[in-house]
């Protein structure tokens, strides 16, 4: 065990390991926001609401039908993706001519809803979820002990992070996609059905959250309020990297996630607030956000 | 072929008594329904409809005529409550003054989140304010004079100016009364200046605001700082009248509150807000019984109020009613 700074190295690389995961949370979720963003211009508040549904998912198919974690990662995600295309279809497509905050504020009220179903259904206590049996245990590597399920959570989300932007950025998909956001009207004199685009795009999104909160289940409890707090930071993650580059909401939430775990490590009353201070200088010194453009 | 009058000689045309006065009719009412209603009704709920219905107003003065959500109006209402609390029971400041210190504390606040908000628009201004108010909600968390997960429990109301006894009900009620129709008319009198006009002319087109000289970033800047200290006198007040400041005041669920009940009152509306709080707040003592389904009946009111009535109980009305006046 050697030192770095006046910090064991073991504890450095442990918070280090921490700032990963919560990093791999934020860009999946930051990801989805900024996805949803492009195509509808909404800011998806149930967000939060709508990864602690996948967790809670997989919790349920493990309790009723015994179904365990790798069915659950593929399963929950197109089921509260499913939810997702529903709510689309049901309520957001009446907003897209009206300003933005409308979005925000239905959303919200979702999230509320969730929310409040999750803590009459199931209290408002935490629930464990066990590892599954293929990621006990862990390595040592030396100078620190990694947990295999910490390490495939990094790679997948990691993958599926990479995986989102190769499709959008250089895919014929893709650049349906994009060429959608910027002028829908022309994509659709094209022959493209966009409403069926947004309507898929929303659900997609919804699924990553979801996706992002099976993969929580096993780290964090799963608890009706997960994902509250947890979409306040990932709001100021997006602020910080702007939404216009999905490489950009990638590349913030890892780093950010890192920067965290470091404050646990240095200074760990300010773990909490740091995202909020670092988004506070970045609106000082680049207000547009670090991968943002000037609108 | 019907005629279509410009829209200066609709104003002009024929100001029927009732509708050039409606305002002032309704805030007679309004003044005077709020004189006679603790005889009939808890004097306690109703100092803290009045304290919401300002907190609400505040947080409407920016939304309905600057066009700027903020989601994190709790930090200024929770933490004026605080530093309220705590000027009055550790400090063991006067009411009066112990309300001043935390409308201080939250036009500071207001000044420093605002500057850091304004510099980005629209869904960006939301998210901002939203992530400073958390973390102001941290802080709160994690400082000693706060209390923690106890907040700042019995507060003494004190002595109005060294000499009114605020433990009975009816001069502390009057004292709410006062702060509210005082904040309320500031309001009022703030839209219907000429500033008030600018930041209208901002909500409805700022680069157009801004080609006509107007540095909208300090018009932005000074009505958040006023909306921000109107919802810090009334977190300061709501701090003495129930002798208590707490978390929830400062969380964010409370950010959405007052959304809400200015949502479902009217967004825009002058007296919206104090409808829609007193709404919200009675149906959560009615509904206190059901428990966690408040929530859900919470956000099914922000769904249905967004996608059917986003004008709000007062803004229908008064659409309804002027409908009835062409007709």
């Amino acid at each position: 065990m050697f030192e770095i700074f006046g910090i064991p190295s073991g504890a450095l690389f442990g918070q280090l390991l921490i700032g990963l995961i919560n990093g791999s949370f934020y860009a999946l979720l930051s990801l989805g926001l900024a996805v949803i963003f492009g195509m509808l211009n909404i800011i998806n508040f149930s967000h939060g609401a709508q990864y602690m549904m996948g967790a809670f998912a997989a919790y349920l198919m493990l309790k009723y039908s015994g179904l365990g974690y790798w069915p659950a990662l593929i399963i929950a995600p197109l089921v509260v993706g499913a939810t997702g295309v529903l709510i689309e279809r049901l309520f957001l497509q009446w907003l897209y001519k009206l300003d933005h905050l409308y979005g925000l504020l239905l959303t919200f009220g979702l999230a509320l809803i969730i929310e409040g179903v999750a803590r009459n259904q199931l209290g408002s206590a935490g629930l464990p979820y066990v590892v599954p049996d293929a990621l006990r245990g862990g390595q040592n590597l030396g100078f620190m002990f990694l947990p295999n399920y910490r390490a495939w959570v990094i790679f997948a989300s990691l993958t599926i992070c990479i995986a989102t932007w190769f499709v959008i950025e250089r895919t014929r998909l893709g650049a349906y996609l994009r060429a959608a956001t910027e002028n829908p009207t022309l994509v659709r004199a094209f022959g493209i059905n966009v409403p069926v685009m947004i309507t898929l795009t929303y659900g997609f999104g919804v699924a990553l959250a979801a996706f992002a909160g099976v993969m929580a289940a096993p780290i964090y409890n799963v608890s009706p309020q997960m994902g509250s707090e947890l979409i306040i930071v990932v709001f100021a993650v997006v602020v910080i990297g702007g939404m216009g580059s999905i490489l950009g909401a990638i590349v913030t939430g890892f780093g950010l996630g890192i920067v965290e775990g470091l404050t646990k490590v240095f200074f760990p009353e300010a773990s909490n607030t740091v995202i909020f201070v670092i988004m506070a200088i970045v609106l000082l010194v680049r207000p547009a956000g670090l991968f943002g453009r000037r609108a | 072929m019907e005629q279509v009058a410009p829209l200066s000689q609709v104003v002009v045309a024929k100001p029927s008594f009732l509708r050039a006065n409606a305002e002032t009719i309704a805030f007679v009412v309004m003044a005077l329904g709020l004189a006679v209603a603790p005889f009939f009704t808890y004097p306690l709920f109703l100092m803290q409809a009045m304290c919401f219905a300002l907190f609400a107003c505040a947080f409407n003065l920016l939304i309905g005529y600057v066009g700027l959500l903020s989601f994190g109006h709790a930090l200024y209402f929770g933490w004026a409550s605080y530093l309220s609390a705590y000027a009055a029971k550790a400090w063991g400041l006067t009411p009066e003054l112990a309300i001043l210190t935390g409308t201080a504390t939250a036009a500071i606040l207001g000044l420093v989140a605002g500057s850091l908000a304004i510099r980005r628009q629209g869904i960006y201004f939301a998210m901002i304010t939203l992530a400073l108010a958390q973390m102001m909600f941290f802080f709160a968390l994690q400082a000693k004079f706060t209390g923690g997960e106890d907040g700042i429990q019995a507060v003494p109301r004190g002595y109005l100016f060294g000499l009114i006894d605020l433990r009975n009900e009816a001069a502390m009620y009057i004292v709410v009364l006062f702060v509210f129709l005082g904040g309320f008319l500031l309001i009022y009198r703030i839209i219907h200046s000429p500033f008030g006009e600018v930041l209208k002319a901002i909500r409805e087109n700022e680069p157009r605001a801004i080609s006509l000289g107007y540095k909208t970033d300090r018009y932005k800047l000074i009505a958040f700082v006023l909306s921000a200290t109107i919802a810090g006198a009334a977190g300061a007040t709501k701090a003495i009248v129930l002798q208590l400041a707490s978390l929830t005041d400062v969380n964010w669920p409370m950010s959405g509150e007052v959304v809400l009940m200015s949502l479902v009152g009217g967004l825009g509306t002058i007296f919206g807000p104090v409808v829609g709080s007193f709404v919200i707040l009675l149906m959560q003592y009615k509904l206190s019984v059901v428990g966690e389904w408040v929530l859900v009946i919470q956000g099914i009111i922000f769904v249905s109020c967004v996608l059917l009535f986003r004008r709000g109980i007062v803004g229908e009305i008064s659409a309804w009613i002027s409908s009835r006046l062409k007709a």
